[in-house]
């Protein structure tokens, strides 16, 4: 049993805010499947919980008259997998949320719900990095759209203010049409696990030369985060084998990792610099490039 | 505030309405207020797949759901697979490759298996993606061997 003191349903998005401005103790709860853990376990301020699982207004994935992706916040990872206009224009957040827990998890848990959470570890952030996602969130009366890079604030905490809630990830078309990407997650199982280290790259080509690269990371610091100095350092460049050796020297002056019990600093920055290079080569070979 | 709602869902195809306490995960109402003791409780925070059912269709682990999210849906636990005396196709699979040695995460696979097949009966599947299939679910005996071997036969019922 878990250890709930209030349970609201919220019936549309407005009436979740609604409810989160009467109660100001309140948590959302989406797919449940760090909430009701945490509840389990004991963590304060879960208690009093406003309820938006499978909530219609935040499930959804479609392209607009401008080919802006938009990915409601209330979608479960299978449904993106299995999603056509994921599939053909962004299929490197299909690897990503792959990868991500197993079945069971992947059937319930939502890509609102991984972001809000607030971790660096979360698989299908580095992605929405590497993709500049914009994030929508409404609140009593208001709209505001924050980019993914700004909305993580620190370890566990997001730019969400009280009474606000995440609706939508908006994707525009300069940041997927002619990109190719690629996402590797490192674990110490290949399911079930949390990432040690997450990397995603994302880049663009023309006559081998590379005209955008965005390398973006998980786990590499307190929050998920973009690599600015190597990916300047790689803009306008010949496509060559010896660059993927510099992006793996360059990269150790953006990150910042840090020992916990499931890796050290030293192995972590390991697994960094070879990710860095394995994953460039993979989207490189995705955008038709030979290395 | 009572704690206690009312929900109607239909369990194995027959409906029921109940009046529950909402703190309570859909694995506690199957258990303890059905008594349908197929779902186990193992890891209780959705690692281990042992809790695993069908709530319209999907697989989830009722451990970390919400028995109050049930609402008006049709769930599908070990109970109801074996029609008329007869186990279902998954279930036999099992039998014949003697994939069950305890027995505790059984019925979790069972339904994970379904799922898997329901959707991709007849075609031509990996191991790898057998695996995948599975990854939410721990077994602790088998060394998966005889699973695999199960699965692959409830795939491709025909094939000896």
């Amino acid at each position: 049993m878990f250890d709930l003191k209030k349970h609201m349903k919220a019936n549309s998005i407005d009436h979740a805010i609604a409810l989160l401005l009467e109660n100001p103790d309140a948590r959302l709860i989406a797919g449940g499947t760090d909430v009701l853990i945490k509840l389990r376990n004991g963590k304060p301020g879960f208690s009093e919980l406003v309820d938006i699982h499978s909530l219609e207004e935040l499930n959804f994935i479609q392209q607009d008259e401008k080919n802006n992706i938009l990915i409601g916040s209330g979608v479960v990872f299978t449904d993106i997998i299995q999603s056509d206009i994921i599939k053909k224009h962004i299929p490197m957040l299909c690897d990503a949320v792959q990868s991500i827990g197993g079945p069971q998890i992947r059937n319930i848990a939502t890509i609102g719900g991984n972001n809000c959470n607030g971790v660096t570890s979360a698989d299908s952030a580095s992605t929405l990095f590497a993709l500049n996602a914009v994030l929508e969130i409404r609140g009593k009366g208001t709209t505001r759209q924050v980019p993914v890079s700004d909305f993580y604030l620190g370890p566990g905490k997001v730019d969400l203010k009280k009474g606000e809630i995440l609706t939508t990830f908006k994707i525009t078309p300069e940041n997927y049409q002619g990109y190719f990407g690629y996402f590797y997650k490192y674990a110490m199982r290949n399911a079930m696990d949390i990432a040690t280290i997450g990397c995603a790259v994302s880049l663009k080509t023309k006559k081998h030369i590379i005209e955008d690269y965005r390398i973006a990371y998980g786990v590499a610091g307190p929050v998920p985060m973009r690599c600015p100095k190597t990916e300047k350092s790689v803009i306008n460049r010949k496509v060559s084998k010896s660059l993927l050796d510099e992006i793996s020297q360059t990269i150790e002056t953006d990150v910042s990792p840090r020992t916990s019990w499931r890796a050290t600093k030293d192995f972590r920055m390991n697994i960094i610099k070879e990710l860095s290079k394995r994953a460039t080569k993979e989207a490189l070979l995705r955008a038709g490039e030979e290395v | 505030m009572t704690t206690f709602r009312e929900i109607t869902f239909s369990i194995n195809g027959r409906p029921r309405t109940l009046y529950i306490d909402m703190r309570k995960s859909l694995l506690e109402v199957l258990r303890q207020d059905l008594g349908l003791t197929g779902a186990k409780q193992g890891c209780g925070v959705g690692e281990c797949g042992a809790c695993s059912v069908l709530v319209d269709e999907v697989l989830v682990d009722s451990c970390i759901y919400l028995a109050i999210w049930a609402d008006n849906k049709n769930i599908r636990t070990i109970e109801g697979e074996a029609k008329n005396g007869k186990l279902s196709r998954v279930q036999q699979a099992y039998v014949d490759e003697g994939a069950v040695q305890c027995g505790f995460c059984t019925p979790g696979f069972i339904m994970a298996t379904t799922s898997f097949t329901q959707k991709c009966t007849g075609e031509k599947i990996t191991e790898d993606e057998i695996r995948k299939s599975h990854a939410g679910n721990l077994c602790r005996c088998t060394g998966y061997q005889n699973i695999l071997k199960a699965v692959e036969k409830s795939i491709h019922p025909d094939k000896e």
